[in-house]
């Protein structure tokens, strides 16, 4: 009897072939939205360590509490050491100072006299070490316009937007303005090596990138950095480890009492980013939740629609002395044999597609060209273990379901009603 | 056991609802079919042919009355056994639409088969039996779609008969053969009535069929308007 049932799925094309087809192309989206949507999940997350957050921050205590100001008069003091121990005792991870800073960059002309000037908002990191992350972190290669990256101390990149707002081409000179560490001014003049944009408008609005022994000089913070932040060398995300790492150092570093203590903080930790990524990671569930059910309906009326067809062959069926209960059985085996097939090609397909999405990225720069979204241009899927179990909710239930619920007919119906209904 | 009563109904009444009225599509209809009958009902389109047969082939049940199949009682039968009832004793032969469209002759004629869990080697033996009989062997592997409307009716009676069963209900057979099919597969059937006993019970317009026929009961608005017997040979042989 299995048999039977398989030849007829295999010999009849419209019986196997378009529902086939509509559950392949229904999980493969459905496959394709969660792996996109987790991608962008993932893409907020990344863009957000790399500009601002690391996987892990230390600061000081009581920089922890006002980091919105840039308070680098909260800064940490001994900062090379500091590293030196993270990294001796966490070695799953990158440490990397930074000074972030404000000010205002002035360009004088020839004559010495203000021709522009704007605010700054200043990121200072390590450029020039060789095994510094943070040229990748920060993807300047990419970022880069016009010009080229610093080579040399007193070198900085400034964001394109900026420099065309006040004028200034690479190979210019001008002068930061700040305060200092213990907040007397501040006056130091760079070089500005080229023009970045990250396509993270966040970043692009009056951002400088200098290095970070240049800013510890102008601003008179020897040995010292407003933030460490540390990376897992495979650059994930791994919120468990990282709340560990967190504790464990915390306990070791940290003293409740000084408000000069390092403390650590998880990405989730900071700028409210807990709340923001379960806000997004509701919605995107609801948004694959939504889908899902349109998937379920489109699957279920493929199912549905597949056996009306066959009032004709149910009928005949009857009529030779199959059992309801029989003839209802085996549509049921049919749509499970078809919906897991479907399933998994569509699977396949969609995981095909996303892990080109995960590896080569679409570049959608140029569409959200004025947006103020915090990720990158670049859309980039990502695979997790649901991404191989998704497609089968809608793929084998609704398929399943739509023709169980289609069957119910062949119950509801008299026998000789289907032969009626055959004859027109 | 030769003349032995197979099927036999009493004032059965079948009406199907028609918004508020129903239809009367048999009324008060009492007949008895005998083993080895060779019958016809007969009547204008509308008159209850099909229903008749639909109720006796226990795919549709009465709404008065009583009819008594093979012993089992078709107004309180239960969808179980009347599959079995079907499956093991009644084959059908309809106008149209008979075979199973993706499956070849032989599996259309094994299908019955497979539901009563012969043996595999019983049944391709009686598949061969029954296509021999009708004499398509050489149509064996051929798909539906591929058979003319003759040899499509020929598979449906090697697929009704591939399970011997007592009683044959044919719904109008012929309606879409020419004279050469028509006669041809009606004797077949006469040779099946013949060599194995089998009860036929046909619903017709056609003179073709008439002419073999050996009981012709006429049926005008669901009522028994006449019922004779011939007991002479007729036509063919
Ligand atoms: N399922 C049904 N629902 C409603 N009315 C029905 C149904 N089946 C049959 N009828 C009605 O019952 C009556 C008898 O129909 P039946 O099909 O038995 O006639 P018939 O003698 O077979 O006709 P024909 O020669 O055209 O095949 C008709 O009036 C028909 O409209
Ligand atoms: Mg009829």
């Amino acid at each position: 009897m299995i048999r039977f049932l398989l030849l007829g799925i295999l010999r009849d094309r419209s019986r196997s072939l378009f529902p086939l087809i509509v559950i392949i192309v229904g999980v493969a989206l459905t496959v394709i939205l969660q792996t996109w949507l987790s991608g962008m999940l993932d893409n907020m997350i990344q863009s957000s360590a790399n500009f601002m957050t690391g996987h892990s921050k230390i600061t000081t205590r009581a920089y922890a509490a006002e980091a919105q100001q840039m308070p680098n008069d909260l800064a940490l003091l001994g900062a090379d050491s500091l590293i030196a121990a993270a990294a001796g005792e966490f070695p799953e991870m990158i440490w990397t100072p930074r000074i972030r800073f404000g000010g205002l960059l002035d360009l004088p002309d020839s004559s010495g006299e203000t021709r522009a000037q704007g605010p700054v908002f200043g990121t200072a990191v390590d450029l020039f070490n060789p095994a510094s992350p943070e040229p990748k972190l920060l993807n300047l290669e990419q970022a880069l316009v016009r010009g080229r990256l610093p080579q040399f101390p007193g070198e900085i990149l400034i964001s394109e937007d900026f420099s065309r707002k006040l004028g200034i081409e690479p190979g210019d000179t001008a002068t930061l303005l700040s305060v200092t560490m213990y907040g007397s001014m501040a006056w130091y003049n760079f070089t500005i090596a080229g023009t970045i944009r990250f396509g993270v408008v966040a970043m692009d609005r009056g951002a400088m990138i200098a290095d970070i022994h240049d800013i510890r000089k102008a601003l008179d913070m020897e040995d010292a950095a407003g933030e460490i932040l540390g990376f897992f060398r495979d650059f994930q995300y791994n919120q468990t480890r990282a709340g560990e790492i967190a504790a464990d150092f915390n306990r070791h570093y940290s003293d409740p009492d000084d408000e000069f203590s390092p403390l650590m903080k998880t990405l989730r930790e900071q700028n409210n980013l807990a709340s923001l990524i379960d806000v997004l990671s509701w919605a995107l569930g609801g948004i694959i939740t939504i889908f899902l059910l349109v998937m379920f309906i489109v699957l279920w009326n493929a199912g549905l629609m597949g056996s009306l067809r066959r009032y004709g062959e149910i009928g005949v069926r009857l009529a030779i002395g199959e059992d309801r209960g029989h003839l209802y059985r085996s549509m049921l085996y049919e749509s499970v044999i078809l919906g897991i097939l479907g399933s998994l090609l569509g699977t396949a397909l969609g995981l095909a597609v996303s892990y080109y999405l995960q590896h080569q990225g679409i570049d959608i720069g140029s569409l959200i060209k004025n947006s103020s979204m915090m990720f990158s241009s670049v859309l980039r899927a990502r695979i997790t273990p649901l991404s191989y179990i998704i497609g089968f909710l809608p793929g084998v239930l609704a398929t399943v379901l739509g023709t169980a619920v289609s069957g119910i007919g062949i119950y509801k119906r008299q026998t000789s009603q289907l032969f009626k209904e055959l004859e027109t | 056991m030769q003349n032995s009563i197979l099927i036999s109904t009493n004032n059965l009444t079948k009406r199907f609802p028609m918004g508020e009225d129903a239809v009367v599509a048999l009324d008060q209809v009492n007949l008895q079919f005998r083993k080895g009958e060779f019958a016809g009902l007969v009547g204008p389109s509308g008159s209850g042919k099909t229903t008749l047969l639909n109720i006796i082939g226990s795919l549709d049940v009465p709404s008065e009355g009583e009819v008594l199949v093979l012993g089992e009682a078709i107004e309180k039968i239960g969808h179980k056994a009347a599959a079995r009832l079907r499956n093991r004793h009644i084959g059908f032969i309809f106008q149209t639409f008979n075979l199973l469209p993706v499956y070849t002759a032989f599996e259309n004629v094994e299908f019955p088969l497979l539901l009563q869990r012969i043996p595999e080697s019983q049944r391709k033996k009686a598949v061969w039996e029954s296509l021999e009989w009708v004499g398509l062997t050489d149509k064996a592997k051929s798909r539906p779609s591929q058979l003319s409307g003759g040899q499509s009716q020929r598979v449906a009676i090697a697929r009704a008969m591939v399970k011997r069963p007592s009683i044959m209900l044919a719904d109008e057979p012929t309606a879409n053969l020419d004279a050469q099919n028509s006669h041809n597969i009606l004797q077949i059937m006469e040779r099946l009535n013949r060599e194995l006993q089998t009860t036929f019970i046909f619903s017709t317009h056609d003179e073709k069929v008439i002419q073999y026929l050996r009981r012709k009961i006429t049926l005008d608005d669901g009522r028994v308007a006449s019922d004779e017997t011939f007991t002479t040979e007729r036509a063919g042989s």
